[in-house]
C-alpha cells in the first residue's frame, strides 16, 4: 500500500464480533429482577398533538395503568365502565380458550399448524377495543384477538383451520391466515412484516380521500429487523400517515431472542425517534394500559398529528407454533417469571378490586367459553378436517389467479379434472 | 478422495455433516442465518454445529432476508466463504437484490477485483402442507441470474459432497434443498408410509470429506424408451412411476441447473429419442422450459416424439388441495404414456 494521509490502526488490539446471547438458556433458573418496573404512576401523558421530539422519553419508558395489586392509576387510566371492562376480559378469555381447543386439534392431527397468543392476549384483543369497528387492521399471524374482538364468528375461524368446505378462503392458506374485510381484518400473510407498509398505503388512501379512518399493524419486535418495517416508517413519517404501529416485543421470534432485533441496545418504541414519529413503550399486559396508549395513537392519527408506533412489552408464554419446541433453547420457567404477570388475571383481579367480578363468576365464563368453542368445533369439524378427505372442487384451485382465468389456466384445470377422474373414478364430488 | 468410513444418513445429517467439514477444514467458512446457532436450524440441519464451531463462525441473524445475503456478499469481499441459510425459499425474496444485482454481478462488475464465494443454502419445494408460503420452488429465478449457481441434491450422498463442492465455490451459489426428503425419498404417493433413507444406497455417506463437482447430471437409471430429466423429490416420483409401469427409461438427476450437463442430457435424448420433463415448480418460464428448448435444440433430428413437461400449476401453492397440485404419479405416467404412445 502506498503512504497515505490516513490513521494507522495495526497498533491496536484486536477487533472482536459481538454475537447477542440471551440470559437464560434450558436449566436456566430466569431472573427478571433486572428489567424496570417504572411506578405505575410515574409515566406522564403528553398531549395527543404533542411533537415526536418533545416526548421521546416515551420510548424509554414504560405506559402502565394497573398496579400489581389490580387497582387502576395515573393519568393514562382510561376510566373504562365495568361493562366495558367485562367484555375485554371475556374477548380475553374468548381468545385463549380457542387458541387452547385449536392446538389442541392440530396435535390431534386435525389439521396442520397452529398458533397461540398465550400472554399476548390484551396486545388485539385491548388494542382492537380502542379504536373505530371501520378502522382497518393489518395484523401479522398472532392477532387472532382482533377478530374475536369484532365477533367474527368463531366457526369462520375454525372452517379457515380445519380447510374445511366452509372455509370462505377455499383450503387455499396455511391455518390461522385468515381474511376479513368486512371486519376490517387484512388477509394474513404467511411473510414477515409485509403488511406494514401495506397499513402506511391504506392510511394514505384514507388521508388523501378525506375519510376519518386509520390503519393500524402489527408485528412482532423480530420482523421489526425486516426492511418492510423500515420502509413502512419511512412513508409514515414522510406523508403523516394516519397509521398506529404495534410492535408485539414477546421477547422471542422462534428461538431467536430480542437482541437478535437490536433489542439489546435500546427499545423498539425508540425506532421511532429516528424517523420522527410518536413512540410509546407500553406494559403488554396491562390491557389497560394499551387501551390507554391505543386510544392516544388512534386519537392522534384522526386529528392529521400522525403516526405513532407502540412497543407492547410483553412475554411470549408458549411456543411460536404448533412446529416449535421451546424447551430446546429457552429456560422452562420464563413465562412465570416474567415480572408483568398476565393480561388476563390481571384484568380479572382489577374487576375483583372493583366490586365488579368474582372468582365464581370467573370460573363460570371460562366454563361457559370453553363450551362455546368445543360446541362450535363440533360444527366446524362436521365440515371436515384437513388431511381426511378433500373438501374443495378441485377447480378452485384455478380461480382467483386472475380474475378472468386464461387459456393457459383452464388448460391446466382440465389436465388436473382428468387427473382427478383417473385418481378418484368419474362419480367423485369433494368429500 | 473418498473416505473409508461411511455412516447412514438422512439428508438433513448429510448437509450438516458437510458444514461440519467445511468448518472444519476451512477457517473462513462461516454459517449464519435465523435460528441456525443454538437452536440449530427449524429443520436441525444446523445442529451442534455453533457448540463446536463457536458463536461466531455459526450464529443466528435479524430476521432479514436482504441483511443476510449482503452481510454476506461484504463478508465474502472481506474473504471470508459464508454459508448463509434462508429458512424457507419462500422467504428469499426479500433478499433479491442483493442476490441478482449485488452477489451475481460482483466478479463481473469489479473486473475479478472482487468475489463473491457463498452458499446460500435454503429449503424449497411442497409436500408438507406448507401452503402458498412454505412450499414454492423458485429454482428458475435462480437459473434466471447471470451469475449465480443453482445445485439441488436429491439424496443424502449426493447433498453433502455437492455441498462441499458449492461452499468451495469462488461463484455464489444457491443451494437449493428440497425439504419433502430430508427424511426419506417420496414416491409420489402421498397416502404411502414414508420410507426412512437407511433403506436407499445414497444413505450410505462418507465421514470425511469428499466433493461431487458442480455441473455433473447423474444417471439414476439407464434405459433406452425415454430420457427423463428431473431433479430433487421428483427424482424419486419419477423412478417410481417408471418401476411400476416397467418402462425402460433413462432417468437423468440433473443435480446442478446451472451450470448444466448439457453433455450428459444430449447423449441420453440421442439415444432414446423422447424427453419427460419433470418439475414441481409452476410451469409457465420454469425451468422445464429452458431444458425443452435445449433439448430440440440439440437433439431436434433425433426426436421421435414432442418433449413433454411435468410441472406444478401456474396457481399459488394450495394447502389442502396440496395433493391435487403435486406433479404426482398420475400426471407422470400419463405424460410417459403419451410421449411412448408411437
Amino acid at each position: 500500500m502506498p503512504e497515505s494521509d490516513s490513521r494507522p490502526a495495526s497498533n491496536l488490539p484486536p477487533l472482536s464480533l459481538h454475537i447477542p446471547e440471551p440470559r437464560y438458556r434450558p436449566g436456566d433458573t430466569p431472573d427478571f429482577g433486572d428489567i424496570a418496573v417504572p411506578a405505575v404512576d410515574a409515566t406522564p401523558r403528553p398531549s395527543e398533538d404533542t411533537k415526536p421530539d418533545a416526548m421521546r422519553d416515551m420510548c424509554y419508558g414504560l405506559v402502565r395503568v394497573l398496579d400489581f395489586d389490580g387497582v387502576a392509576k395515573g393519568l393514562w387510566d382510561p376510566k373504562l365502565s365495568a361493562e366495558r371492562l367485562r367484555a375485554m376480559l371475556r374477548y380475553m378469555m374468548l381468545t385463549r380458550a380457542f387458541d387452547e381447543r385449536m392446538f389442541r386439534a392440530q396435535r390431534q392431527g386435525k389439521t396442520s399448524f397452529y398458533m397461540k397468543c398465550t400472554g399476548e392476549e390484551a396486545t388485539s384483543v385491548a388494542s382492537t377495543m380502542a379504536i373505530d369497528r371501520s378502522d382497518m387492521c393489518f395484523p401479522s399471524y398472532r392477532q387472532q384477538g382482533i377478530l374475536i374482538t369484532r365477533d367474527y364468528p368463531l366457526i369462520q375461524m375454525m372452517n379457515q383451520i380445519y380447510s374445511n368446505r366452509g372455509d370462505h378462503l377455499l383450503g387455499r392458506q396455511l391455518p390461522i391466515m385468515y381474511s376479513a374485510p368486512e371486519h376490517g381484518f387484512f388477509s394474513v400473510s404467511g411473510n414477515l412484516a409485509t403488511q406494514y407498509p401495506q397499513a402506511v398505503g391504506w392510511a394514505m388512501a384514507s388521508a388523501s380521500k378525506g375519510d376519518t379512518r386509520i390503519a393500524t399493524v402489527w408485528c412482532g419486535e423480530g420482523s421489526s429487523a425486516e426492511g418492510d418495517f423500515h420502509s413502512a416508517l419511512t412513508f409514515a413519517t414522510v406523508y403523516n400517515a394516519p397509521v398506529i404501529f404495534n410492535v408485539v416485543n414477546n421477547q422471542w421470534a422462534i428461538s431467536s431472542f430480542s437482541g437478535f432485533a437490536g433489542g439489546e441496545r435500546t427499545t423498539f418504541a425508540a425506532r421511532a425517534v429516528g424517523y420522527g414519529i410518536a413512540g410509546l413503550r407500553v406494559d403488554g399486559n396491562d390491557p389497560l394500559a394499551v387501551y390507554a396508549a391505543t386510544q392516544w395513537a388512534a386519537d392522534r392519527a384522526r386529528t392529521n398529528n400522525g403516526p405513532t408506533l407502540i412497543e407492547h412489552f410483553t412475554y411470549r408464554s408458549e411456543g411460536h407454533s404448533t412446529s416449535d419446541d421451546p424447551s430446546a433453547y429457552r429456560a422452562a420457567d420464563e413465562a412465570t417469571a416474567w415480572p408483568f404477570g398476565d393480561p388476563i388475571a390481571r384484568l380479572k383481579q382489577h374487576l375483583e378490586v372493583l366490586g365488579e367480578w368474582d372468582d365464581e363468576r370467573h370460573q363460570a365464563q371460562a366454563r361457559e367459553l370453553e363450551d362455546l368453542v368445543k360446541t362450535t368445533q363440533k360444527q366446524s369439524e362436521k365440515l371436515g378436517v384437513l388431511g381426511h378427505g378433500m373438501h374443495q372442487p378441485f377447480e378452485t384451485m384455478f380461480e382467483d389467479v386472475f380474475e378472468d382465468m386464461p387459456w393457459h389456466l383452464k388448460e391446466q384445470c382440465d389436465q388436473m379434472l382428468a387427473e382427478q377422474e383417473a385418481k378418484f373414478g368419474p362419480n367423485w364430488k369433494p368429500e | 478422495m473418498m473416505s473409508a468410513d461411511t455412516k447412514t444418513m438422512n439428508m438433513i445429517e448429510a448437509i450438516n455433516s458437510a458444514m461440519d467439514i467445511m468448518l472444519e477444514r476451512d477457517p473462513n467458512t462461516v454459517v449464519m442465518g435465523e435460528d441456525v446457532g443454538y437452536f440449530g436450524g427449524v429443520f436441525r440441519a444446523t445442529a451442534g454445529l455453533q457448540k463446536k464451531h463457536g458463536k461466531t463462525r455459526v450464529f443466528d441473524t435479524p430476521i432479514n432476508e436482504c441483511g443476510i445475503i449482503g452481510v454476506a456478499v461484504g463478508m465474502g469481499a472481506y474473504g471470508l466463504r459464508p454459508v448463509p441459510e434462508i429458512q424457507f425459499a419462500d422467504y428469499i425474496y426479500p433478499g433479491l437484490d442483493q442476490l441478482v444485482s449485488e452477489a451475481a454481478r460482483l466478479r463481473y462488475r469489479s473486473a475479478n477485483d472482487f468475489i463473491c464465494p457463498m452458499t446460500v443454502r435454503t429449503p424449497f419445494g411442497g409436500g408438507i402442507f406448507g401452503g402458498q408460503t412454505h412450499s414454492q420452488s423458485p429454482e428458475s429465478i435462480m437459473t434466471h441470474i447471470c451469475g449465480v449457481k443453482t445445485v439441488i441434491p436429491s439424496n443424502p450422498y449426493d447433498a453433502k459432497g455437492l455441498l462441499i463442492a458449492a461452499i468451495e465455490d469462488n461463484d455464489p451459489v444457491v443451494f437449493l434443498e428440497p425439504k419433502r426428503i430430508y427424511n426419506g425419498p417420496f414416491s409420489g404417493y402421498y397416502d404411502r408410509p414414508v420410507e426412512p433413507w437407511s433403506r436407499h444406497e445414497a444413505s450410505a455417506v462418507p465421514e470425511g470429506y469428499y466433493r461431487i463437482d458442480l455441473g455433473k447430471a447423474a444417471t439414476v437409471r439407464a434405459g433406452e424408451a425415454v430420457t427423463v430429466l428431473a431433479y430433487g423429490t421428483m427424482v424419486h416420483v419419477a423412478k417410481t412411476v417408471v418401476e411400476e409401469r416397467g418402462i425402460d427409461a433413462e432417468i437423468l438427476d440433473l443435480r446442478t441447473l446451472l451450470p448444466l450437463d448439457i453433455d450428459a442430457i444430449e447423449a441420453s435424448v440421442k439415444k432414446t429419442g423422447r424427453c419427460l420433463i419433470i418439475h414441481e415448480a409452476t410451469r409457465t418460464s420454469g425451468f422445464g422450459a429452458e431444458l425443452a428448448a435445449l433439448v430440440q435444440e440439440r437433439c431436434f433430428y433425433h426426436l421421435e416424439a414432442p418433449v413433454e413437461r411435468v410441472t406444478g400449476f401456474d396457481t399459488p401453492y394450495p394447502h389442502s388441495l396440496e395433493w391435487a397440485y403435486f406433479p404426482g404419479p398420475v400426471r407422470i405416467a400419463t405424460a410417459l404414456d403419451k410421449i411412448l404412445k408411437d
